[in-house]
């Protein structure tokens, strides 16, 4: 007899490119297999694929989500399962095809069929609001809606919130909608209080969504993305701890946010850095 | 509310000081607002009215507001509804919202004029079924459950919009009715957009990109005015302008 999954679809989406949400999908879905879920991340960004870079595994791409689609590939034949992690698997994007690879149907059947063996489906978005974005936010369940904070990415934000509330299959089906999340990455709390950059309450005001996650800024992350090591795997890094944070909040913890204020810098982290 | 001068006579000693002051104050007073010229239909409207309320309205000052009369150019017989309304207990003191003609004939009455004033409560005489009432407008509701996201448009077509939630910037809410915002705007909101003039917008938080009444509209580059930005408030159309007026001081 077939397990019985209650399996969730995440995208993580923004509107805006370079916000963070494939550091965002990469961390959260590493997350939820450090924890016992079996776990599945997706890249819809066909043409430009980044997460299996991101995962560390691009060198082990052999067929990817379009294959798939197109059903020139099994499910079992492109999903790579991550070097730590067994509970982890990426299904990466195809570097060759372009967005018009994807089909309501195509990448339902996928889904569904994921659905069946994954506890969680995350989905990292391409920018924009083209066939790739509607594609990975159609089947959601949840989302996480990466923010950085300025207007120009809050606006793009509020442009995805009316898209997921409109044009995804929960919409459509006129069931209960997407539950959204908003995950404010690149927080720097010093350029908050300088006014550079919008705050907390801003955001929060602006979007009225619900917010799961505060991401700081911080050098971390970058150097995780360069090692193929998802950040949230960093316990001394700042935005890994912020990052395993928001996973215990999704899945229903409390927990106070962290790294909201200006951190003062004593004189050895002054040399030897954070 | 009227305004009044009177006269306030001071201690009957004559031999020093000053024989009166002279003092301003403000009355409320009730209004006949007369909307049919027949003295018989106001006779029997009066007495069915005066009939409830007799104590209340015994030797009560009033002001006959002919307005509704005036405009329409019928006359009345201002010594008649005197003697009327004298009968019924009730003293005419003023006439507002007369013509040249009524004014000089209601001051034969021995009525004074009175000039501006807002309507508070009307005592109606009901008319002779003359005239419908004034109805600015019958719309439809539409209703918005959530939040108007940048990039959305929404239009009520012959319908009044309500919106439970926030129109952000980017965003455009249209209706042919009014448009009741509970939460802000944030973005572009059109009432009346065929033509309507009697329409308005209502939100809680007024920070628009634009707004427009019958095709009346402004954009604000800037902040609204610091005593309306922010704070819940309406637009309205007066006198072809658009005005601005916070809610629930």
């Amino acid at each position: 007899m077939k397990e019985i999954r209650l399996s969730k679809v995440i995208v993580v989406t923004s509107g805006k490119g370079g916000v963070g949400k494939t550091t965002t999908s990469a961390s959260v879905a590493t997350g939820l297999a450090m924890l016992g879920h079996k776990t599945v991340v997706i890249d819809f960004d066909v043409g430009l694929r980044n997460l299996d870079l991101i995962m560390g595994c691009e060198r082990r791409v052999v067929y990817d989500f379009v294959n798939v689609i197109n059903e020139e590939a099994s499910l079992k034949q492109a999903l790579i399962k991550d070097k730590a992690h067994d509970q982890l698997f990426i299904l990466p994007a195809s570097q060759t095809r372009d967005k018009d690879a994807f089909t309501k149907e195509g990448v339902g059947r996928v889904m569904n069929e994921l659905r069946d063996s994954f506890d969680y489906i995350v989905c990292d978005s391409p920018a924009g609001i083209e066939k790739g974005a509607i594609m990975a936010l159609y089947y959601a369940d949840e989302a996480l809606v990466v923010t950085n904070p300025e207007v120009s990415s809050v606006r793009d934000s509020d442009r995805i919130l009316g898209i997921l509330a409109a044009k995804s299959k929960r919409a459509e089906d006129g069931v209960e909608p997407i539950k959204e999340h908003l995950v404010i990455t690149r927080y720097a709390p010093a350029r908050v209080e300088s006014g550079e950059m919008l705050s907390l309450e801003d955001i929060q005001e602006l979007l009225g969504i619900n917010l799961i996650g505060v991401i700081p800024e911080s050098e971390s992350v970058l150097q995780a993305s360069n090692a193929g090591v998802p950040v949230i795997r960093d316990d001394t890094s700042i935005s890994g701890q912020a990052y395993q944070d928001l996973i215990a909040r999704f899945l229903g913890e409390e927990k106070p946010m962290r790294f909201l204020d200006v951190e003062k810098r004593g004189i050895l982290k002054r040399i030897f850095g954070a | 509310m009227q305004e009044d001068l009177f006269i306030e006579e001071t201690s009957a000693d004559t031999t020093q000081g000053p024989a009166f002051e002279l003092k301003g104050s403000s009355f409320t007073l009730p209004i006949l607002r007369l909307l049919s010229s027949d003295l018989a239909s106001i006779e029997r409207g009066l007495s069915d009215h005066l009939a409830k309320n007799a104590s209340f309205f015994e030797n009560a000052p009033f002001v006959v507001d002919v307005e509704h009369l005036s405009e329409r150019g019928w006359d009345v017989d201002f010594s008649l509804l005197c003697e009327l309304m004298r009968s019924k207990n009730i003293v005419p003191v003023g006439v507002r919202g007369a013509n040249q003609e009524q004014q000089a004939s209601a001051i034969n009455a021995g009525m004074a004029v009175l000039t501006g004033g807002a309507l508070q409560s009307l005592t109606v005489c009901e008319p002779a079924p003359l005239l419908p009432p004034t109805i600015s407008y019958q719309f439809a509701t539409k209703v918005i459950d959530q939040p108007v996201r940048s990039g959305q448009q929404i239009y009520a077509r012959d319908a009044d919009l309500v919106i439970l939630g926030s129109v952000s910037g980017g965003a455009e809410v249209i209706a042919d009715g009014s448009i009741h915002i509970y939460g802000a705007l944030r973005g572009r909101a059109l009432a009346g957009a065929s033509g309507s003039e009697n329409t308005r917008i209502f939100a809680q938080i007024l920070e628009p990109e634009l707004v427009s009444v019958a095709g009346n509209y402004q954009i604000f580059e800037e902040r609204l005015p610091e005593s309306i930005h922010g704070k819940a408030g309406q637009v309205y159309l007066f006198e072809n302008k658009l005005s601005f007026l916070p809610i629930g001081r």
